[in-house]
């Protein structure tokens, strides 16, 4: 049985236009589908705007789908009533895109970190503080930073302030939104080894959104891309890489900036109106779908 | 040789506290018309706040304490508030690391970069709200038409700072300052607002201070790498110099730091 696994997860947003215009809908998630094994890093990639902030949202309830099943060890969390879902949720964190706006700017970042553990009453005031400052030093940050405020961070240290809070209560699951984009290469690197290792030692489980596709194909196992709201291609990482099939899987792929200023550079403009938007997948080989 | 547009001259900024940080430490670079200079660097290590700085957005505990930033041979830390405000958005413009901590969220999107170009008096209210729809478009954001009505939470984290790219561009200032402008971009999305970065540059000669730890962007976009490590700058040089042969130590373990960097050589 799969961790998790998400089932025809469709979510609509009805946009008010004003007095005298209908509202209109955005199709943010629409009939989305997968599962992510224990102890899988799964990767979600896709144009900015395709739904894979919204469908972790879903997952966690943070916002409610408007239709679709989401299993976790086989359970459908959509069906928990508050206090199952809160129980839930020691087990399924998220790391959120915006650290400015998930972190409350009137508390002090030791708090910030530490109030998933006084939430679910884990150990002493002192364990906690200990658990605490580990997971400082685990993200690369001071523990003489604890007392300071959100604000006194810079982007990146503000990002690993989110991460450390997800990491705290020890959970199954980890929605990591962006979470290392605004690091640099080096510490990137110790922040992902990191999580790296937690999946090997604790079989932590990660849906991995991102949008450095080098980073995703280095420590991802499987991978699916989403554009305007739906997953058209997803599979064994090699293959999807090596065989990009999806015309929008195409164009990502050859858009991926080159590290040398003088090498020629061949990308492929994606025409939307050259495929089937209404495709569904198919398989094309082994382990890997796309829908053409 | 002309003067720089930008000259930045030992910058120095300190949080006071205690212990007091010393965010910045004697840092000096200079942009000319038309360049880019890509500043790279570990995190934290005083690249927005050099950006804050040349803007004068730096907030208490924070203070320059030592420094000039020479800008259109004036120098903007001793211009009056007032002085100041005419720079922001018309002559230099910002784009910020963190959307959200610039947008604000009970006013619609379009009336964001309108309002931009009002500050300014560079257009009527309806020619405004028409560039509005035109910026949203050349920042490839779908039905701009009816996105322009949108409230910053309706977006997604991408077109959030596509709608900081746009306010950023609505003057067209000689100097714009992108504070990792493209991390939350898918890459195609990116290409585009590079080449829409480029094409501005071409016609119409604009200069590019470029903060990103994205070393394919630097790349693809810099004239010249700024490095900076612990408040310092490092190393300076032309990009295929540092990318190829970086001296200081800091950048080589940056540089192999960089997924697919050795393939690419
Ligand atoms: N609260 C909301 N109200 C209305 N529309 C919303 C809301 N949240 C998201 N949307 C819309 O849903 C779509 C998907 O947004 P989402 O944030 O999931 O995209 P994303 O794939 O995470 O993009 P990015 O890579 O830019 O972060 C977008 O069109 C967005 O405008
Ligand atoms: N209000 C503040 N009080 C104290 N220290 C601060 C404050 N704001 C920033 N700092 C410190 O100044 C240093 C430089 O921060 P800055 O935001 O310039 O880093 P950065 O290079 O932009 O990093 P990143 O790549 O993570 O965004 C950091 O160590 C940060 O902790
Ligand atoms: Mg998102
Ligand atoms: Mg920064």
């Amino acid at each position: 049985m799969p961790l998790l696994e998400v089932r025809h997860l469709v979510k609509h947003f009805v946009r008010k236009q004003g007095l005298w215009r209908p509202p209109s809908v955005v199709r943010a998630v629409d009939d989305v589908s997968f599962t992510i094994d224990e102890g899988e890093m799964f990767g979600l990639v896709g144009e900015s705007g395709s739904g894979k902030s919204t469908t972790g949202r879903c997952i966690l309830r943070l916002i409610e789908p408007s239709s679709g099943e989401v299993l976790f060890r086989g359970e459908n969390v959509l069906g928990f009533d508050r206090s199952r879902m809160r129980a839930a949720r020691r087990d399924m964190q998220i790391v959120f895109q915006d650290p400015y706006s998930s972190l409350n700017p009137r508390m002090r970042v030791g708090d910030i970190v530490e109030e998933p553990l006084v939430i679910h009453n884990l150990g002493t005031r002192a364990e906690r503080l200990t658990r605490v400052a580990e997971l400082f030093e685990l993200v690369g940050l001071e523990s003489s930073y604890l007392s300071r405020y959100p604000h006194e961070f810079s982007g990146g240290q503000r990002q690993r302030i989110g991460i450390a809070r997800a990491l705290a209560l020890n959970p199954a699951l980890i929605i990591a939104d962006e979470a290392v984009s605004a690091l640099d290469v080096s510490i990137q690197a110790q922040v992902v080894r990191l999580l790296m290792d937690l999946k090997e030692r604790l079989k932590l489980t990660y849906l991995f959104i991102a949008h450095d596709l080098r980073l995703v194909e280095h420590i991802c196992s499987r991978v699916a891309v989403m554009y305007l709201g739906k997953i058209v291609e997803i599979g064994e990482t090699r293959a999807l890489f090596s065989q990009p099939t999806h015309p929008y899987t195409r164009a990502l792929l050859s858009a991926i900036p080159v590290l040398d200023p003088d090498a020629p550079h061949e990308r492929i403009q994606l025409d939307p109106a050259a495929f089937d938007r209404a495709a569904p997948l198919r398989e094309i080989g082994t382990q890997h779908w796309a829908a053409v | 040789m002309t003067a720089p547009l930008l000259d930045v001259k030992h910058l120095t900024v300190v949080f006071d506290g205690s212990p007091a940080v010393t965010a910045v430490d004697d840092v000096s670079f200079q942009i000319a018309a038309g360049e880019t200079l890509g500043l790279v660097g570990e995190s934290g290590s005083g690249k927005s706040v050099t950006a804050f700085s040349v803007l004068r957005l730096l907030q208490p505990p924070g203070r320059v304490s030592g420094g000039q930033v020479l800008f259109e041979g004036r120098d903007l830390l001793t211009l009056s508030e007032r002085e100041m405000r005419a720079v922001r958005g018309a002559r230099i413009s910002l784009i910020f690391q963190e959307p959200m901590t610039a947008l604000n969220p009970v006013m619609r999107v379009g009336d964001q970069i309108a309002e931009a170009l009002l500050v300014h008096g560079q257009a009527s209210k309806s020619e405004a709200r028409a560039r509005a729809v035109d910026l949203l478009n050349a920042v490839r954001i779908p039905d701009a038409a009816q996105r322009v009505r949108d409230y910053p939470h309706q977006l997604s984290g991408g077109m959030r700072q596509r709608v900081m790219i746009a306010i950023a561009l609505a003057c067209q200032p000689p100097l714009i300052i992108a504070d990792e402008p493209t991390t939350a971009l898918d890459v195609t999305i990116q290409a585009q607002v590079l080449e829409l970065l480029r094409d501005l540059k071409a016609q119409f000669n604009l200069a590019l201070l470029l903060i990103t730890h994205d070393f394919g962007v630097v790349a693809e976009m810099a004239d010249r790498v700024a490095v900076m490590y612990k408040g310092k700058l490092v190393e300076q040089g032309p990009v295929r110099q540092i990318l190829r042969e970086p001296a200081h130590e800091y950048t080589r373990s940056l540089l192999a730091a960089v997924p697919g960097m050795k393939g690419a050589r």
